[in-house]
């Protein structure tokens, strides 16, 4: 499998650590314990396609969502994170 | 030595002027330079080269290929004895040595052919019928039984001696395959400019073009692939590669490639590697693997000398070898026809041909006349032979009648298997053919298009026109847009095939020769219930040996729809995987092996250590000195307990390098720490370093480390050396996506400082001696958890910290990475008045352990903050990574195993990690078991061993006696629960 980065371009699956389900979002301080519980423990497990974290280690450090198509590998989409990148701060 | 009686006199793409010598089971043979094992046997008149895997039958050579059954042998000796090598593939060199596989005590006469008498056992499913009860004799009896009996050849028992590689490549068009259609293929991306790689597994160039030769633009075949061979060679970005087997295709058009770079020479020169692991990349493939003519089944088909007609072909015509004098032919189609015409042009007999079609051809008619051979309609029933050949054919032939044939040799055509293999390993099923009664690709993976034979067409002119065709589109694809010139052109011939299987008749009718597959055992299987392929392949191991049933599958399938009254697309294929052919386990390694199997990382002191002789310890990818023996130091105890008294009575000094550090710059840098940390670091001071530990958000400790305020908006963060990779992806996770709104930014520096531990009431003095003396050290000037930057002698510039691991007056000081060994050396000669000493790894750990501090082995992925005696740090004043978590209820229970010290009653006693804790009196087990030993040593302060322990409301329980019950070492002793700080308590030496 290959990955297009976009800050490093296309490099092999070697280079990149996966996470997973990029879908859950971190809950506010307040959110509560359930909520919590479902973020950590919760998780889509998708036959097609679903937005997933991987890291570049290999390359530049950066992490990405990847749209992917788990039966395929077909890879339909590559975005950096919100605060990925020098001068990508969120203000 | 024995003369090549069965060499033709002229032709052949041999070398006649270079002969090689070459062993076979003891006996010397002479060969020439482009046979292969298996045409050398043949031309010496070899037939015998084996016997079978489960019935020990006599085997001849069956192909001339990759999808050799039969005519698998042990190749060279010693550590280099390769087995089930096919001899039909390996190339001849000089000296060669090669032995037969499954007999003995020879492969004339061998015992276990025995096995045929009791054939009834070995029949489909056998493992499973016969060798189920009882039980326990599978492992002492059945299986040693069956390995001895049955199997394929020996491995060398000894470590391999070669080299291997892993190479990456990058292309616009691969081509598997330099047949007709593959070298079309070629010229045509080739000459719109495509980057090509062209990968053939044969030594030779042309495919089947080399034994079937034919006419293409006007030019003899071989004239022609030399042409085009070197108009390929004159490109710059063609690659041509030989002994190269495409064997997989993987996600994102990556492709498996095996070279085979020195397998033709006795062992590799030196400093080469004997097989390279190619990566190709490659926008676009086409398949133009060719197509493997397939047997037709029936009694006695495996008997030496019943070869397939394209390999007698490729034996007289490439290698002008003879696999017979007298030779009768089985066809079931009009390509089976040429290996008469072949055979009648070399000079040989031909006996007469079956034909299993109700109509010949004229021009064949007119063939068998002017040959003076009988054609007869019908079938081979039987062969009757034995291990020195054929000797006699029956037929059975159409309306009823039967005739016999005598032949020393017999051509079988059953019609010809597209290569699927490679357009079906992403789950693809190919499509069924009736025209030319194959599989065909229905699809193939992303970029890939299979050409030629490979796709079905079967003819040279429709090969070269596919091949050409798919090459220019695959070089558009790959957005190359000049011109491909004009098409090689050639007649197509006629193909005209009658499907047929299998030949009911009397005796052992082989479907999988390599496995022992028999037609019967298939019917068995059907009738028992096995329905699904995927079930018969499985049941009967149909396919499942290393030549995954090229020549098999399909006549499986075939008799397993007959038998169903299916059709042969409703019976369905079984799943392909790669690879295509074998690959060595060590050519996937590569490089990666032994003290190569991973990275080796040095500390920036290392040379030094080992001048100082060190001995190392792996820790993670690193070799950190584990301690410094000294001359008369009768053990590692003695040495490390040395080391211990000189740190705690003087000064020693520690290369803690391999610690992860992380330069955390930005105005936010403090916002961000306090939301990873469990305790806050927005409120540290700029000069001071803290302890910090950080959760997983689950509430679980993931690490810990110091982390130093330098500046306004830059810290150096610390973390242990198991996880300072795993933290810094950890942390760019929470900046990148979990706090985009930071401004902050991360710079792994582990690699850039070096770090050293200075410790002891001396490490003032000795430091004095190393940094400017401009700097003021005392206790006023640079208090406990002071960190700064210090200008040393000679003007170089170090980050200075005064922390403690040791719980002795002690400084960390960082130097660029590439004055570490001075840092060392300096130390040394800066400390000999104070008697400096270098400690290791142990004696580190050992102080640890003396003042309680967690590492490892209680920061275990188990234990909350709680649990190591940190909870109170768990800031409630702000949100950080894990706090709701942590505060579930079974994260804050009371009856929690938490950090305590252990030491034994009997003070002599040496206390071992891993010992359970039970409390008096009680039974051990499970419903006991309150705990465990996580860390031991040696105390040379407390003269006796001590530990730490994870022990259930340990805290709670200080002073109470416990057992420590260790089952694994036999043994169970009393100890005491007690304060994990066993030095120093209240840390006076380490702020003094
Ligand atoms: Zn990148």
């Amino acid at each position: 499998m290959r990955i297009v980065c976009p800050f490093c371009g296309e490099r092999e699956l070697g280079e990149f650590t996966y996470l997973g389900d990029a879908k859950p979002q971190r809950p506010a301080p307040d959110a509560g314990e359930d909520a919590v519980y479902d973020y950590v423990y919760l998780r889509d497990n998708i036959a097609g396609v679903m937005g997933e974290h991987w890291y570049h280690g290999g390359g530049c450090r950066t992490w990405l969502k990847v749209t992917r198509n788990t039966l395929t590998h077909e890879i339909s989409a590559v975005e950096p994170a919100a605060g990925a990148g020098a001068g990508q701060v969120v203000k | 030595m024995t003369s090549q009686p069965n060499r033709l006199p002229t032709n052949g793409l041999i070398d006649r002027s270079t002969a090689l010598s070459f062993r076979f089971d003891g006996k010397n043979f002479l060969g020439f330079k482009g046979d292969t094992l298996a045409s050398a046997l043949v031309a010496n008149g070899v037939k015998l080269v084996g016997r079978s895997f489960k019935y020990h039958r006599p085997r001849g050579i069956l192909t001339a290929g990759s999808e050799e059954p039969n005519a698998l042998v042990e190749l060279r000796s010693g550590a280099r004895r390769e087995p089930n090598t096919k001899a039909t593939t390996a190339e001849l060199y000089e000296g060669l040595e090669a032995a037969s596989q499954n007999r003995w005590p020879s492969l004339n006469f061998d015992v276990m052919s025995v096995n045929q008498l009791f054939a009834p056992i070995f029949v489909a499913g056998f493992y499973y019928k016969t060798f189920m009860w009882p039980a326990k004799f599978w492992e002492a009896i059945y299986e040693p039984a069956i390995r001895r009996a049955a199997g394929l050849g020996r491995a060398a028992g000894v470590s391999d001696p070669d080299h291997y590689d892993k190479a990456w490549a990058h292309c616009d068009v691969v081509i598997a395959g330099s047949g007709p259609s593959g070298l079309a293929a070629a010229l045509a991306a080739a000459r719109c400019g495509a980057r090509v790689i062209l990968c053939e597994e044969d030594f030779a160039l042309g495919g089947r073009l080399l034994a079937d030769g034919g006419t293409i633009d006007g030019l003899p075949a071989a004239e022609w692939v030399t042409r085009a061979v070197a108009e390929l060679e004159a490109m710059p970005d063609v690659r041509i590669m030989t002994r190269t087997t495409l064997f997989g295709v993987y996600d994102g058009g990556t492709y498996g490639a095996i070279e085979r770079v020195n397998d033709h020479l006795p062992a590799p020169p030196e400093h080469q590697v004997r097989q390279r692991l190619w990566r190709i990349v490659a926008k676009r493939c086409v398949v133009a693997a060719g197509a493997i003519e397939r047997p037709i089944v029936f009694a006695g088909n495996d008997t030496p000398g019943v070869m397939m007609a394209s390999a007698m072909r490729s034996y007289i015509n490439r290698y002008a070898a003879t696999p017979a004098r007298r030779i009768a032919l089985f066809t079931n189609n009009e390509d089976g026809w040429r290996t008469a015409e072949t055979a009648i042009a070399a000079g040989l007999q031909v006996a007469a041909v079956i034909d299993a079609r109700p109509d010949v051809s004229p021009a064949h008619r007119s063939l068998a006349s002017k040959g003076g051979f009988p054609v007869l309609h019908g079938s081979v029933s039987s062969v009757d032979g034995g291990k020195n050949g054929v000797r006699k054919i029956s037929v059975a032939l159409t309306g009823g009648a039967r005739a016999e044939v005598e032949a020393d040799g017999l051509a079988v055509s059953g019609g010809w298997n597209p290569a699927v293999g490679l357009t079906s390993y992403h789950r693809g099923r190919p499509k069924w053919r009736d025209d030319i009664a194959a599989f065909v690709p229905d699809g193939a993976p992303p970029g890939m298009v299979a050409a030629g034979a490979a796709n079905g067409a079967f003819g040279l002119g429709a090969c070269l026109r596919e091949g050409f065709e798919a090459g220019a589109a695959a070089a558009r694809d790959a957005g190359r847009s000049g011109s491909t010139g004009s098409m090689p052109v050639a007649d197509d011939e006629a193909f005209s095939i009658t499907p047929l299987w299998h030949v009911a008749g009397k005796g052992k009718a082989f479907v999988d020769q390599q496995h022992d597959v028999t037609a019967s055992d298939v019917e068995l299987a059907q009738r028992e219930g096995f329905q699904s392929v995927e079930h018969l392949k499985r049941y009967t191991t149909l396919g499942m040996a290393t030549d995954q049933g090229k020549t098999s599958n399909v006549a499986g399938l075939a008799i397993m729809a007959a038998v169903s009254g299916k059709s042969i697309p409703e019976t369905g294929t079984t799943i392909c995987r790669p690879p295509y052919v074998p690959v060595a386990i060590g050519a996937f390694a590569g490089h990666h092996r032994d003290e190569n199997f991973h990275a080796t990382r040095l500390t920036p002191s290392h040379h030094w250590a080992t001048e100082q002789g060190a001995v190392f310890v792996d820790t993670g990818l690193w070799k950190r000195a584990q301690w410094y023996p000294r001359a008369g130091e009768k053990d590692w105890l003695e040495s490390v307990t040395r080391e211990v008294k000189a740190v705690r009575s003087g000064v020693g000094f520690c290369d803690v390098s391999t610690l992860g550090k992380i330069d955390v710059h930005g105005p936010d840098a403090g916002a961000f720490l306090d939301r990873v940390y469990i305790n806050a670091f927005s409120s540290l001071a700029v000069g001071k370093a803290r302890y910090g530990l950080m959760l997983r958000e689950d509430g679980i400790v993931y690490d810990d480390g110091t982390t130093s305020r330098l500046a306004e908006d830059h810290y150096f963060l610390t973390t242990t050396t198991a996880k300072a990779g795993l933290v810094m992806q950890h942390l760019e996770f929470c900046r990148q996506v979990l706090f985009p709104e930071l401004d902050v930014h991360l710079t792994s520096v582990s690699d850039q400082w070096a770090q050293f531990s200075i410790a002891g009431p001396s490490a003032r003095k000795l430091l004095q001696q190393i940094v400017d003396e401009s700097e003021d050290l005392s206790n006023e000037g640079f208090p406990f958890m002071g960190a700064r930057e210090v200008k040393l002698r000679g003007g170089l510039k170090a980050r200075l910290f005064r922390i403690s691991f040791s719980g002795e007056l002690a400084f960390e000081i960082s130097v660029p990475a590439r004055y570490g060994e001075a840092m060392a050396r300096n130390l040394m000669i800066a400390g000999e008045p104070f008697g400096v000493t270098p400690y290791g790894t142990e004696a580190l750990g050992v102080m640890r352990i003396e003042k309680g501090h967690v590492a490892g082995p209680e920061l275990n992925g188990t234990t909350t903050a709680g649990d190591l005696g940190l909870g109170k740090m768990m800031s409630t004043k702000k949100d950080f990574i894990g706090r709701v978590m942590a505060g579930r209820e079974a994260l804050v229970a009371p009856n929690r195993q938490v950090v305590v010290g252990i030491k034994p009653i009997d003070k002599a006693r040496r206390l071992r990690s891993g010992a359970h804790i039970i409390p008096k009196g009680e039974t051990p087990g499970p419903d006991n078991d309150q705990g465990y030993v996580t860390s031991v040593c040696f105390s040379p302060v407390l003269d006796q061993w001590i530990g730490l322990g994870l022990v259930e409301r340990g805290r709670e329980r200080i002073g109470e006696i416990v057992r420590a019950h260790d089952p694994l070492r036999g043994e169970d002793y009393d100890v005491e629960l007690c304060n994990p700080v066993f030095y120093d308590p209240d840390g006076g030496r380490q702020r003094g």
